[in-house]
């Protein structure tokens, strides 16, 4: 697909953005673990936090295309930025696509100007890839719901002003549970603990214990016993925005060892000049290309209405282990300089293990893969 | 209060430049709207959303000065006016302010905002010459402006300070730096830019011929600065205040 003039301008803008306002203080929020509010607030000012939504609800409705590679400039400037969108964009899913016209209008137009940031609450200390094991329990008293648990590795765990929380309204495995909205300010929600992560230290993760939580039964999304379905639907999607930020990181990776090797002088030339090295980047940038390819390929499926579950576990599969492998070869290039931090890349190789863990680790993106295959289509 | 802002479309200052017989090589390069225009709109916006009216943007340039009119669009002006045509290659400071003027005067303004120079010419000029052609007061190098009824007062920035000048309006201003911090473009902005009216004009279209274009300065040849020397360098045995007091009073600066 060719993107129109208007939609170059769009990712145009992000560049600018990522390059005025997130590239220069990525390694000082980054040392000083300070989650970028700033970097939000601008991306919201500009229209660039509710891209895919409908403009009524103060989107931008922009195809998956069109946000992926936004998504991919943002997360070349800051992982953190990045994902932090991606995980925006997730949190806002839940309630346009189960809940109601009141929810929507209510919810969607500040998460989409960036006033509130949102959280996505689903696992929990003891239920990761079994999602549908999850303990934290909502039990309803009149017109409320009281929700008891505690969730874990939050995004943006108490700094966010909502959290979509997924929990148990029955016993009956996946089909027992539902899904909340639950503001920052509602009495007994707290975060017990700010994890000390490998990277990304300028987006905190953290785990939420609800303590007694009572929230109104309106802030119910969908129906009861339709959480499960809704995350499910909710991570298909943040699997492509996980593509996209490993292709962005990986970009960046390649454009500083292609950088590096053209200025790095070893035995009267530049180490570019090498085969040994100049063959490492001919293969980064191809799994780079590859990568974009097969994500551009997924979110196309997806804006022409097309079943792309598969083909999102594939590109966030696919895109996160380039990620890694091309960060890792980026040190390795770089050699000793690769392994300080005077120069980026140590960070984003650090940066690039979470993603074959985030929004369903890579085995069990190989699950989702399988299972569609075994699957008569 | 209506505002004309001028603009121009330069190679971006980012990267490196080439020049051709003493001309800007402008064919290649990647090009930007010059970055201290921006301020111009930015300014321009501020005044309209205090006092209403609209802002409109003009540029002269080749097609691709578009660009530059479409940033400014995408930030919130209102409308625009390109004036392109192959007789005005080369034009200088004085046929550029002539082309300018003749397209400020085809609608009602109030004021004229400009940078202070071009980032790229830095002739410094076209500005006063656009108020002397238009035959209205100039104030320049605001830092700060306040508009009031039919008047406006600027502090403008001098080497010791600033001066406070105020003026009537209809006014011609350029604007420092300094003077705000320009906004992004918004998603919606630039969504909405395709749709706002920009007239392409030509000389003819201004009531301007061939000799208005015309340059009445000739560039002979453009040189880079000399590289600085490397300094002199004292080494502090006990006597380095005084050997560097001793130059200081040889350059007559003590």
């Amino acid at each position: 697909m060719t993107f129109t003039v208007e939609q170059r301008h769009l990712i145009d803008l992000v560049r600018e953005i990522t390059l005025k306002e997130i590239a220069p203080r990525a390694d000082e929020w980054e040392r000083a673990g300070e989650f970028p509010r700033p970097a939000f607030d601008a991306l919201g000012r500009a229209g660039l936090l509710g891209l895919v939504y409908p403009e009524e609800y103060g989107g931008g409705a922009q195809p998956h295309t069109v946000y992926l590679a936004a998504l991919e400039e943002l997360a070349r400037g800051l992982l953190s930025v990045g994902l932090g969108t991606s995980v925006q964009t997730l949190t806002i899913f839940p309630g346009f696509a189960y809940g109601t016209d009141a929810q929507r209008a209510q919810w969607m137009p500040p998460a989409c100007a960036g006033e509130w940031i949102g959280s996505y609450c689903l696992s929990e200390p003891e239920s990761g890839s079994d999602a549908a094991s999850l303990s934290t329990r909502a039990t309803r008293e009149g017109d409320s719901y009281i929700i008891n648990g505690r969730k874990a590795w939050v995004t943006h765990g108490g700094v966010s002003d909502y959290y979509i929380v997924f929990a148990r309204t029955g016993d009956d495995g996946a089909r027992g549970i539902s899904c909340f909205f639950v503001p920052a300010s509602a009495p007994g929600l707290e975060c017990a603990k700010v994890e000390h992560k490998m990277g990304m230290q300028s987006s905190p993760t953290s785990q939420m214990v609800f303590d007694d939580v009572r929230i109104p039964v309106t802030n119910l999304i969908g129906h009861e016993g339709q959480g499960f379905e809704i995350a499910m639907a909710a991570l298909d999607g943040g699997r492509l925005g996980i593509a996209a930020c490993s292709v962005g990181l990986a970009q960046a990776a390649l454009d500083a060892a292609v950088k590096f090797a053209s200025e790095r002088e070893q035995f009267g030339r530049p180490v570019i000049q090498f085969e040994g090295l100049a063959f490492m980047l001919a293969d980064m940038a191809t799994q780079v290309e590859a990568a974009r390819s097969l994500t551009r390929a997924a979110a196309e499926r997806r804006d022409a209405g097309e079943p792309f579950a598969k083909q999102a576990a594939m590109a966030k599969l696919f895109a996160s282990d380039t990620a890694m492998r091309v960060t890792t070869d980026s040190v390795q290039i770089h050699g000793g300089y690769g392994y300080v931090n005077e120069f980026p890349v140590e960070r984003y190789m650090r940066e690039a293990k979470v993603l074959q863990i985030v929004e369903g680790t890579n085995q069990i993106q190989r699950l989702v893969i399988s299972r569609a295959l075994s699957r008569p289509s | 209060m209506n505002v004309v802002v001028l603009v121009k479309q330069i190679p971006d200052p980012a990267n490196p430049y080439e020049l051709v017989d003493g001309r800007l090589k402008r064919g290649v390069a990647q090009k930007v709207m010059d970055p201290g225009d921006e301020y111009g709109v930015e300014a321009a916006l501020r005044l309209v959303d205090q006092f209403g009216g609209e802002v409109n943007v003009i540029s002269m340039g080749p097609a691709a000065a578009m660009e530059a009119i479409r940033r400014a669009l995408s930030m919130g002006a209102h409308k625009g006016v390109l004036v392109t045509d192959d007789a005005l290659g080369g034009a200088d400071a004085l046929a550029t302010a002539r082309v300018l003027a003749a397209a400020i005067k085809r609608s009602e303004f109030d004021l004229v905002i400009a940078g202070v120079e071009s980032t790229d010419g830095s002739t410094g000029v076209v500005p006063q010459m656009v108020a002397e052609l238009l035959g209205v007061p100039q104030s320049t190098f605001a830092k700060e402006i306040e508009a009031k009824d039919s008047s406006l007062t600027i502090k403008r920035q001098t080497a010791a300070g600033y001066d406070m000048v105020e003026c009537p309006l209809p006014a011609v201003i350029t604007v420092t730096a300094g003077v705000n911090e320009p906004r992004y473009p918004t998603f919606k902005g630039i969504m909405q830019a395709k749709s706002k009216p920009v007239d392409t004009v030509s000389l003819g279209d201004l009531g301007l011929g061939g000799d208005d274009a015309k340059p009445t300065q000739s560039v002979d040849a453009v040189n880079p600065a000399p590289e600085r020397g490397a300094g002199e360098k004292f080494e502090d045995d006990g006597t380095g205040a005084a050997k560097v007091a001793d130059l200081l009073k040889q350059l007559k600066v003590i």
